[in-house]
């Protein structure tokens, strides 16, 4: 098996260390993990914003990256989700189908396919979880608070393995944080709103640290708690799953 | 209240001002939320409920015409009499008819959305009928001349300070006085008075029955038979979709809709309407008003499903951070940022990119419409129609070549990794909205491209050392 390591553009140029604990953490599970140097972007920006229809190129560079591998494994949900819907092409749909339907988020390919129940990681810190939109409602990496449904977390079933750490509990479990792509810009009030409310709900119930499987949403809080002299930290759960310390 | 420029953004960041009232407005809605949550987990079958709410819907949507005749033959059978309406000026011009030939000028007003949708109101008032709101928070609005900010809370933006100082303004009552029991009373008086002494009453639908040709109206305030019991001329406006086939589906919808809409079992009053009463006339319009429209646009014909709970705006937090105002349309949040577009495009352009996809409002949906699917399709339609600003579209094809480039792409990071670096106060500046409330990420020395081109044959360990 040979995973493809997918780094999205945002994730390479500003948090090189989420990306660097996503490889090591495969490879310490044994995984034979490949990083195609060619990739950018998904294309989630453009087509969020309405201009799916720009989209072609960047959907054509990741097939073209991406399409030899068994599992296309990626530390961020919402790329994921992205790929999964919408990554189409005219020339060969079935490799593009072929594509959306080997891509994985990092939890979700460490509990659905690696199926791991040790991580041999350390991490005594406490930690508050902010469930990503995509994760969540997209990806189903949880159980939504919306449906009437047996509770699950495969976040919260891997931070469990981890050594020392302490998960705190928040009063809005999978509330929004406002990130929401060039929503964070274009309607900058009620993002920073909704962005603080989040942090508030984190920093009022103990958190030291503030996860998530997200670095899009964790850039927003990590800006807004770093504006107020926060304490708290933002860190993508990679770096926590691989973490010794 | 049509004259409206600002976008969604701007009105959001007025109302974002006074942060406190926010909050209150913001947790208000939760509260309902989370009775909604609390309603929902005691019925097993929930989920099983929804889905059968929107296959009825289904059925409904796909063979609409059908049932529509079947409900005008049977309710004309009934004794009432049916008008079809095109759009809002037919349908207001309808309702004025009905007044005029009678020489009513009085009408009294039970909840009804699609009359807001209408500007029902302001056409009779311009004709010189006297037209009251009855329903607690609308007749609040009305003293405020403003529309409801919430399709079933239309005055939940407003504190009871600010409703004790419109009770003093309007009704006399002491100033400073803000106590909702008394002030609910002295509503309740003034509103007695409408009741026994109006000719004429209208009411919405929530719901129309097919096989009986009678309809169904939620309130909680009995507001509605009140005024419909006492009155000579009633009149009933609804939506085309508001049908349900068979007296037996009630059940489904009549359950989900309370539950979802505020977490009651059941609205306190759901009165059926068949037949006029001896010596009472009884009208009912139809009102298509750009519904077939959307029925023909396959994206977003199930946006037709909505039974107007208002559980998505509840659960928004865009919504409830922003207040139902700021969506200038008479149907806020969620749903109506998929509604509006429909009506009309280029003035509610900006509704479905007042969201972030967290997709909470499609999950809690009774009818189950995906609602968050539809914002983003409508987003791809609206700039495929060209009502994108310019600079935007500059700057989406600007992107798009860049990150499908990974030559200048990884120049771009770099230099971006640089500017923030070397340089911050380029990007920390007030043309910046990033950077308004948030400081900007940390620029990193190397991508994770360039640290993957020199470390990825080494060990972990030695990686660990030379980070």
């Amino acid at each position: 098996m040979t995973v493809g390591l997918f780094i999205p553009c945002y994730v390479n140029q500003f948090y090189p260390q989420a990306a660097i604990a996503t490889l090591q953490l495969l490879r310490k599970l044994g995984v034979d993990v490949v990083y195609p140097p060619r990739q950018t972007c998904c294309g989630q920006p453009m087509a969020n914003s309405g201009f799916d229809h720009l989209t072609q190129e960047c959907n054509d560079l990741f097939l073209e990256n991406f399409s030899g591998f068994d599992y296309i494994v990626a530390p961020s949900a919402s790329c994921v989700l992205h790929v999964k819907q919408h990554i189409h092409s005219t020339a060969d749909p079935a490799q593009a189908a072929h594509v959306r339907s080997r891509v994985y988020e990092l939890v979700e390919f460490l509990t659905d396919v690696l199926k791991v129940e040790n991580l041999n990681a350390r991490f005594p810190h406490k930690v508050g979880i902010h469930q990503s939109c995509h994760g969540l409602r997209g990806l189903y990496l949880a159980q939504m608070s919306e449906l009437n449904a047996l509770p699950f977390s495969k976040p919260v079933q891997l931070l469990n393995m981890v050594d020392g750490l302490e998960l705190v509990t928040l009063d809005r479990p999978d509330e929004c944080c406002g990130f929401g792509g060039t929503f964070c810009v274009a309607e900058e009030a009620v993002s920073v709103k909704m962005g603080k409310d989040r942090v508030t709900d984190h920093t009022k119930n103990g958190a030291e640290y503030i996860t998530s499987v997200d670095l899009s949403c964790l850039m927003h809080l990590e800006g807004i708690l770093q504006r107020n002299k926060s304490a708290v930290k933002a860190v993508h759960i990679a770096e926590i799953l691989n973490s010794t310390l | 209240m049509e004259k409206q420029t600002k976008d969604h953004a701007a009105l959001a960041k007025a109302f974002i001002r006074d942060e406190e009232h926010v909050n209150w407005h913001d947790g208000a809605l939760w509260w309902i939320r989370q009775k909604r949550d609390i309603a929902s987990k005691q019925i097993p079958e929930w989920e099983a409920l929804r889905e059968a709410a929107s296959q009825i819907k289904s059925n409904v949507l796909s063979n609409l015409d059908d049932y529509l005749v079947q409900f005008e033959a049977n309710a004309i059978k009934n004794g009432i009499k049916v008008h079809w309406a095109v759009d809002a000026e037919e349908h207001n011009a309808i309702v004025y008819s009905i007044l005029k030939e009678k020489d009513i000028r009085q009408l009294v007003k039970s909840k009804s959305m699609l009359t807001e949708e209408c500007h029902l109101n302001e056409y009779l008032i311009e004709r010189g009928v006297d037209v009251i709101n009855s329903d607690l928070g609308e007749y609040i609005q009305q003293l405020d001349n403003e529309p409801p900010s919430h399709i079933v809370l239309p005055c939940i933006h407003k504190r009871k300070e600010e409703i004790g100082e419109l009770f003093h303004e309007h009704l006399g009552t002491e100033k400073g006085v803000s106590d909702p029991t008394l002030l609910t009373r002295v509503a309740r008086n003034h509103l007695r008075n409408v009741f026994v002494t109006r000719r004429a009453a209208l009411t919405g639908v929530n719901f129309a029955v097919a096989e009986t040709g009678e309809y169904v109206v939620c309130t909680n305030e009995g507001n509605a038979d009140m005024g419909a019991h006492l009155s000579e001329v009633q009149i009933a406006s609804m939506g085309l979709e508001k049908i349900v086939p068979e007296k037996k589906h009630l059940g489904v919808f009549l359950r989900l809709l309370a539950r979802s809409a505020t977490g009651q079992p059941i609205t306190i009053y759901s009165s059926h309407f068949k037949k006029p009463r001896e010596g009472q006339e009884m009208h009912l319009i139809l009102v298509d008003y750009g519904r077939s429209r959307q029925l023909g646009r396959p994206e977003f014909r199930d946006s037709l499903k909505c039974i107007r709970c208002g559980a998505c705006m509840n659960t928004c937090p865009v919504y409830r951070k922003s207040g139902g105002l700021s969506y200038h349309n008479t149907i806020s949040g969620p749903i109506g940022a998929i509604l509006a577009p429909n009506l009309d495009m280029k003035k509610h352009a900006d509704l479905p990119f007042a969201s972030t996809l967290c997709g909470s409002c499609s999950n809690v949906c009774p009818v189950k419409i995906n609602i968050h699917d539809q914002l983003y399709q409508w987003r791809q339609v609206i700039v495929r129609e060209g009502y994108a600003a310019n600079t935007k579209v500059l700057s989406m094809k600007a992107m798009a070549w860049t990150l499908s480039s990974p030559g200048p792409y990884s120049k771009m990071g770099r230099a971006g990794r640089w500017v923030l670096n070397t340089i911050p106060f380029a990007v920390n500046n007030k043309f910046n909205p990033w950077y308004k409330q948030r400081e900007m990420p940390d620029g990193p020395k190397e991508s994770f491209g360039e640290w993957y081109a020199k470390h990825n044959n080494q060990t972990p360990e030695a990686e660990n050392q030379s980070k």
